[in-house]
């Protein structure tokens, strides 16, 4: 299911405009990257898709359907929602937190159950922790359920919006991973929130850069924009024209290389010289 | 200590009595505290008016209270309708505060959530934010208890069988011990329904235990 953005503006009642004038096409069954810095519109943005949010002008298509003409909560229910800090209902155990929209939707508890146990194992969690509190979970698991109960009624769209933002950096990569595995199988229209460059690359088939007011930067695969970043802003913002990101490598003593950044700053080894290396692969 | 064997009939009689005028009071003050704190929180610039407004009712003399009622109610002074209405609004006085304050604490990023999972507001409000605030609710229905079970007392001047005669009679003839039984038996009421909500509490809401965030 392809999402249409088309000369969406939003404009708060207390006269802050959010988002203005903001056209995007998110095609389907890719995951599409929303990168920008706090304040820039990034959830206004992803809370219009299902009218948590209802733009101010301009409208959002999902599929060629205007989403302003959908009940707002049919639409939440087929469209799949996973933020920060999990939003897990802490008086659900596990399995019913991940068994909610379906229970919405009118399944049967076993049914609903059921599926909410092959989620568990899908998103890597122990069955065992099923009859758990959220609280009782680590922030990792319960990101985890969150991602579940995002996926529990199969929706083609799933909306993320900075879902791994409050775990620890290891466990993030991890649940990128994960992410990404489940992605390959799925294949789902994603909308991904996040302000960390490394999982945009990580994660985006595209990737939006955005300023304030959800201004476009830039759009493109991570390998345009690392490669060819549009203007100043988006170069600055991924680093690519601070020494982050300029590397150079020295030999070491025991053989090998050390790389550097352009500050000097040691970021890791490699065994063998690049060029070397390529006429080895 | 034989004059409260001799009397334990008697004394049976008005624990049951007094607590068929204070649980009716309890349970309604409840139940209408609910939609008035729940409207006060939705029209924002109302909540204080509200909220303050139905605390001061605790300012009003119980005595007068019970007395004025029948004149508005059109009841007898010792109908026991007349005492659980003057109860129920002392309940209320101490039972909207506490029940606006508790729907208002339930997290907002749990909110959000429900809303954008696909709960609908009324959904919303019975499954999630009525749940949410219920370790709150019974701390104020709680204190609802235990002043409802002391105020009723205060009915037995009147005339109104309860716990309170052990001590208006025992005043008028000059027996210490029936006085003794009344202060007695009214703590191990209060005593005694509280240890049952705070059991009721645990029953039904099991996630709430061992603290949470
Ligand atoms: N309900 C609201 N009322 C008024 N202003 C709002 C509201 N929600 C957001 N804003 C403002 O709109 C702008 C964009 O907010 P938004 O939440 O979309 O940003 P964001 O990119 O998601 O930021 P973050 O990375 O911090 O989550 C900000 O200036 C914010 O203060
Ligand atoms: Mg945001």
């Amino acid at each position: 299911m392809a999402i249409d953005f088309q000369n969406v503006t939003k404009t708060y009642p207390d006269g802050t405009v959010a988002v203005d004038d903001f056209s995007l096409h998110v095609p389907s069954h890719t995951c599409t990257v929303l990168l920008g810095s706090s304040g820039c519109g990034k959830s206004t943005l992803i809370r219009m898709v299902n009218r948590m949010v209802d733009p101010s002008s301009g409208s959002i298509l999902i599929d060629d359907a205007d989403v302003a003409t959908t009940e707002p909560v049919a639409l939440r229910r087929r469209i799949g929602y996973v933020m920060q800090d999990s939003g897990l209902l802490p008086h659900r155990r596990v399995i019913d937190n991940i068994a909610t929209v379906p229970r919405l939707n009118g399944e049967s508890k076993a049914d609903a159950h059921r599926r909410a146990h092959e989620l568990m194992d899908i998103v890597g969690l122990d069955s065992a922790l099923a009859r758990r509190y959220p609280k009782q979970l680590s922030g990792g698991q319960q990101q985890r359920v969150g991602v579940a109960r995002g996926l529990a009624a199969d929706p083609n769209i799933l909306l993320m919006d900075e879902p791994f933002g409050a775990v620890d950096p290891l466990v993030r990569v991890e649940l990128q991973r994960e992410l990404q595995r489940i992605q390959t199988d799925l294949r789902k229209t994603i909308i991904f929130v996040t302000h960390d460059i490394d999982e945009a690359l990580t994660l985006g088939d595209q990737i939006v850069v955005l300023k304030k007011g959800g201004e476009v930067a830039q759009i493109g695969t991570p390998e345009n924009i690392v490669e060819a970043p549009a203007n100043d802003f988006v170069a600055q913002f991924l680093g690519l024209d601070s020494a982050r990101r300029s590397l150079s490598a020295a030999p070491r003593e025991g053989g090998g290389w050390l790389v550097s950044d352009g500050r000097g700053r040691p970021l890791g080894v490699v065994n063998a010289a690049p060029d070397q290396r390529s006429e080895t692969d | 200590m034989e004059w409260i064997l001799n009397n334990l009939p008697r004394i049976t009689d008005l624990t049951l009595a007094h607590l068929l005028l204070a649980l009716p009071a309890v349970a309604s003050a409840f139940l209408i505290a609910l939609p008035i704190a729940w409207a006060a929180n939705r029209v924002r610039p109302l909540r204080e008016v509200v909220v303050s407004g139905t605390g001061l009712l605790y300012a009003i003399p119980s005595l007068p209270l019970f007395i004025v009622l029948p004149i508005i109610l059109g009841t007898g002074v010792r109908d026991t309708f007349n005492v659980i209405v003057a109860l129920t609004i002392f309940g209320l006085a101490l039972m909207v505060r506490s029940a606006a304050d508790a729907l208002d604490s339930v997290d907002s990023g749990v909110r959000l959530a429900s809303t954008a999972v696909g709960y609908s507001p009324a959904k919303r409000f019975f499954s999630v934010e009525l749940p949410l605030a219920g370790p709150a609710l019974l701390a104020g229905l709680r204190v609802v208890s235990v002043s409802t079970i002391s105020l009723v007392s205060v009915s037995a001047v009147l005339g109104v069988q309860s716990l309170g005669s052990l001590f208006t009679d025992g005043f008028e003839r000059g027996i210490v011990p029936s006085i003794a039984a009344g202060i007695l038996m009214t703590a191990l009421l209060a005593l005694l329904l509280d240890v049952l909500l705070i059991a009721a509490g645990r029953v039904i809401m099991p996630w709430a235990r061992g603290g949470g965030r």
